[in-house]
């Protein structure tokens, strides 16, 4: 027997894990006819038993034990959400309506092109709109995330100069980078080379002149960076890359800082990644799906991953007929239902709604910025873009950390921004607002966390205990990774602890 | 615009904070030879009901969507209860993030857990992550994983029975990664691995040894066999599972000792949405949890005690790790993997076998109905699931005349095995009705 449910607070209910809501015998699901016999049609050394462990709720329970799960989640629907460097702007609920229309979601990956124009018209439409954005000539859209499409875009250029007599060896990565970007240089083959920032964290020209030598395939650089700067030098960098017969790689998770003010192709950008999640406005799904597309210039374009689409007279059809490709990085055609809703935004906000929507992101950066400054540390003091990097400097001496900041800004209801990184920053605290947060909104936040730096200065443990108003508190995390629990699991009818 | 809620008030009392006299001042740091070419050549903005309307019509010229269709392939077609979509739609799900905040984050990570868990046993492996992009992808990190685990080996067989855009990713993935070599092991008459071809090329080079399971063609591979033999010269064991249905009837990859067991879960609470998004599977044995890609969750306690999950073992990752991390992936499918969980729960530990038996059923139905007519013949012998291979002559032609009919019968074999041109592979779930059945033997005949 289990305990009985112990209720919480108000709304927020105690819900046990699935497996512990069993009762042998209970079922929400059930077919008409009796199979059973079927089972001889396989020999029996491959037969296989009912799971032992697997659900047996109703679907009452099933339905009740997912929608408190949903009640202990935070999401930009319920709260701001300004976590740096990911964009989470709001999901239009109509695009999940389109998404799920039969001609869509019910249409096979391998049905014949002729049968499937629309798709494809979407999906070619999509890329155009995708290389009017970034300036570049030719798109793919089968990257399943962010990080696919670099290691996609990585991958074409190392095919590039391999076609050219030798691969290289190194890669030439900012010391603010995400950390997908070395992990992907790695994955497709490179050395990581780091190039140091100034003293504000722009990369220099020189300093990209004095790494840059023939054995350098590319620079991957994130613009506007992860400070939240526009890297000004970006079109002499480039220049110098492309001296030595290297190549540009743009990380374009900061594309929402761009739109319509700069387009990556005329900054020297050879091949992009986009993140259709972020700057694209489709959901986040608590940590995908995602989408990748990837934009490239005409002299990548060989490499772009199979199948890719081409348009005649008969009308759009996927043509394997690109014999330079990197072939495939994953099956079919990408997020085909990402691309969907990616493409009804664009729609939506049209050229003009684009760009209001980067001056917006901006506008709304700077307003806390400059709203906070007198009250916490700003990493850069200076005009940003989409993002803001403020740090813990200055409360050490409350014992106060960045983590405690954050943890504190969850009593108030608010989602934390991305904390420790950039890696450049000590105890930084990234805080991306979006377009679509208002005035109102943006103040509330401003007005916690002033409050919190007043509760740093008078009261520190308020800081140092929080979050003390969310469904759990403070959670173990060495715990969970000293002694690793990772499922769960019945054994001779006890609840296990351990994995 | 209405997704944005900035009234020219609110922007002139911002730009006064901000302390700029315009916008555009904003953006003095972009070089102005740079903002100049910038205007975008878009359309103009539109109303919620022109979206849709667009939408719509695009979605009306794909009459494939509802078309009698018997295509598999790697994507299948399955009945979802209609809650796996209610909790889907909720938005508190799909409009959070990856759960650096756990204790904002519970619901997303603890079904998170369940869902590895599920997948744990759904395989019978000891740990399973947080999910992956795809089937393929999954596979090619399984490959890249194995490669790990068997450091000083740079060999790698994959059955030609495999799926070949799983191949063909495999074959992406492996471009950079050091000099690996792969020897692709030819099929035999069953329609799985050839046990000779495979002994043949086993050898202490040999890091891995990938097959599907189901393969390709439908057939499920001797999987005790092919352990038996690749663990004798000490190579790691990846299985494959594009169908992850057939694990509600047929033995488990991790039973038979496969290593590393990896799938494509869209069968499970996922609509076919063109191929994407589907949902990675990705499992192995606990010793080799640190050397697994992706995400994990793991189960720990709050300052009183109380139960909960976080994620954990991200020393393996890349915002850590950087270049040393077992992996680039970031976001995974988190969305999907929910649907899967949903499903699971829904169909239950009684539902998910019976819905796996009258898979079986139904595709034995439709081979045995094609047969009948007398053109077609099965072209392997080996045990399916729900997917198997006919031969007959005009085999192309034949699909296409009953396309012309409004029936999507199959994928010709042709395109991706030249010997096989004679070849369909056909797929049966539960969806398929009996008069489905003989409405593809007739238009097939």
């Amino acid at each position: 027997m289990t305990e009985p449910v112990r209720k919480q607070a108000g709304l927020l209910l105690e819900e046990p894990l699935i497996f512990e809501r069993s009762r042998p015998g209970r079922a929400a699901f059930a077919l008409e006819g009796e199979v059973e016999s079927a089972e001889q049609l396989l020999p029996t050394e491959l037969r296989r038993a009912s799971i032992d462990g697997f659900p047996e709720v109703s679907e009452p329970e099933v339905l009740r034990h997912f929608l408190r799960l949903s009640q202990w989640n935070l999401g930009t629907a319920t709260t701001f959400y300004p976590l740096g460097s990911c964009t989470m702007k709001y999901n239009p609920v109509v695009n999940e309506a389109i998404a799920r229309l039969p001609g869509f979601a019910r249409l096979h990956p391998l049905t014949p092109d002729e049968l499937a124009q629309g798709q494809l018209e979407l999906m070619w439409e999509l890329e155009r709109c995708l290389a009017e954005v970034c300036g570049m000539d030719a798109i793919s859209l089968q990257p399943a995330a962010g990080a696919q499409g670099e290691l996609s875009g990585m991958k074409m250029v190392r095919a590039y100069h391999v076609e050219r007599g030798r691969a290289r060896k190194k890669v030439l990565i900012p010391a603010s980078a995400h950390g997908t970007n070395p992990a992907s240089a790695a994955l497709a083959g490179y050395s990581v080379v780091p190039v140091e920032g100034n003293r504000v964290g722009l990369l220099e020209t020189d300093a990209v002149r004095r790494a840059m030598d023939d054995d350098v395939a590319a620079l991957m650089i994130t613009n506007p960076n992860t400070l939240g700067l526009f890297e000004r030098e970006i079109v002499q960098i480039a220049e110098v890359v492309h001296a030595k017969g290297g190549l540009v790689y743009l990380d374009g998770a900061n594309l929402n800082a761009l739109m319509g003010i700069a387009k990556p192709g005329h900054m020297g950008a050879d091949v992009l990644q986009f993140n259709l999640h972020k700057t694209f406005s489709t959901p986040h799904g608590g940590g995908g799906p995602g989408a990748g597309p990837i934009g490239v210039r005409a002299s990548l374009m060989p490499y772009l991953p199979t199948p890719r689409l081409v348009r005649d007279g008969n009308g759009i059809r996927w043509s394997e007929a690109f014999p330079q490709s990197i072939g495939r990085v994953r099956s079919f055609h990408g997020n085909a239902g990402m691309h969907v809703r990616a493409y009804a935004y664009i729609l939506a906000l049209g050229g003009d709604g684009l760009t209001l929507a980067t001056q917006m992101a901006v506008l709304a950066a700077n307003y806390i910025r400059r709203s906070l400054e007198s009250t916490y540390h700003v990493a850069v003091p200076a005009v940003c873009m989409h993002e803001c990097v403020l740090s813990d400097k200055g409360m050490e001496a409350h014992g106060v950390k960045t983590l405690d900041i954050a943890k504190r800004l969850l009593d108030f209801g608010f989602y934390a921004p991305t904390i420790y990184f950039p890696l450049v920053v000590s105890g930084a605290l990234m805080i991306e607002p979006t377009e679509t947060e208002s005035k109102e909104t943006l103040d509330e936040f401003i007005a916690a966390m002033q409050q919190i730096a007043r509760e740093a200065r008078e009261s520190p443990d308020t800081v140092r205990n929080a979050p003390t108003r969310t469904p759990v508190t403070r959670l173990d995390e060495a715990r969970a990774a000293r002694r690793p629990v990772l499922r769960w699991r019945r054994e001779s009818g006890v609840v296990s602890r351990e994995s | 615009m209405r997704f944005i809620p900035h009234t020219p008030e609110d922007v002139r009392a911002m730009l006064a904070t901000v302390g700029v006299a315009s916008v555009a001042e904003l953006f003095a740091d972009v070089p102005a030879a740079l903002r100049e070419r910038a205007r975008l050549d878009l359309p103009p903005g539109a109303s919620e009901s022109a979206v849709r309307a667009r939408l719509e019509s695009l979605a009306a010229r794909n009459p494939g969507a509802a078309c009698l269709s018997f295509l598999g392939a790697g994507a299948y077609p399955h009945f979802v209860p209609a809650v796996v979509d209610q909790i889907l739609q909720r938005a508190e799900f799909y409009s959070a993030y990856t759960p650096y905040q756990p204790e904002v984050s519970q619901g997303t990570l603890q079904a998170i857990f369940e869902f590895q868990s599920l997948v744990a046993m759904l395989f019978d492996c000891d740990v399973a992550n947080a999910s992956m992009y795809d089937g393929a992808s999954a596979t090619a990190e399984a490959v890249l994983m194995a490669l790990r685990v068997r450091p000083k080996r740079r060999k790698v067989l994959v059955s030609r029975a495999l799926h070949p855009q799983y191949r063909q990713v495999i074959t992406t993935y492996l471009e950079g990664a050091g000099d690996v070599e792969v020897i692709e092991i030819n099929f035999d008459a069953t329609g799985a691995t050839d046990q000779g071809a495979l002994a043949a090329a086993l050898d202490d080079g040999t890091a891995a040894v990938v097959v599907g399971y189901p393969n390709f063609f439908g057939v499920l591979e001797p999987l005790d066999a092919i352990v038996t033999a690749a663990h004798a010269r000490g190579a790691v064991v990846v299985s494959a599972t594009a169908e992850t249905l057939a694990l509600g009837a047929a033995k488990a990859p991790g039973t038979s000792g496969v290593d590393i067991v990896v799938g494509e879960g869209q069968s499970l609470g996922g609509a076919l949405n063109y191929g994407g998004p589907g949902v990675g599977l990705f499992a192995t044995r606990s010793e080799h949890v640190r050397l697994m890609p992706g995400r994990l969750v793991g189960e720990t306690v709050d300052g009183d005690g109380r139960r909960g999950y976080v994620l954990t073992l991200a020393t393996r990752e890349q915002h850590i790790r950087r270049e040393k991390a077992t992996s680039n992936i970031c976001t995974n499918q988190g969305l999907m993997a929910l649907a899967v969980t949903v499903h699971l729960s829904m169909i239950g530990r009684q539902g998910l076998r019976t819905l796996a038996l009258t898979n079986l059923q139904r595709a034995h139905a439709a081979a045995t109905a094609l047969c009948a007519t007398n053109r077609w013949t099965r072209r392997f012998s080996g045990a399916i699931f729900n997917e198997f291979v006919i031969a007959g002559s005009d085999a192309r032609a034949a699909v296409d005349a009953a396309r012309g009919r409004g029936v999507l019968a199959g994928v010709p074999l042709g395109t991706w095995y030249p010997e096989l041109d004679d070849s369909v592979l056909v797929c049966a779930t539960e969806i398929h009705a009996e008069s489905d059945i003989a409405m593809l033997a007739e238009v097939l005949r």
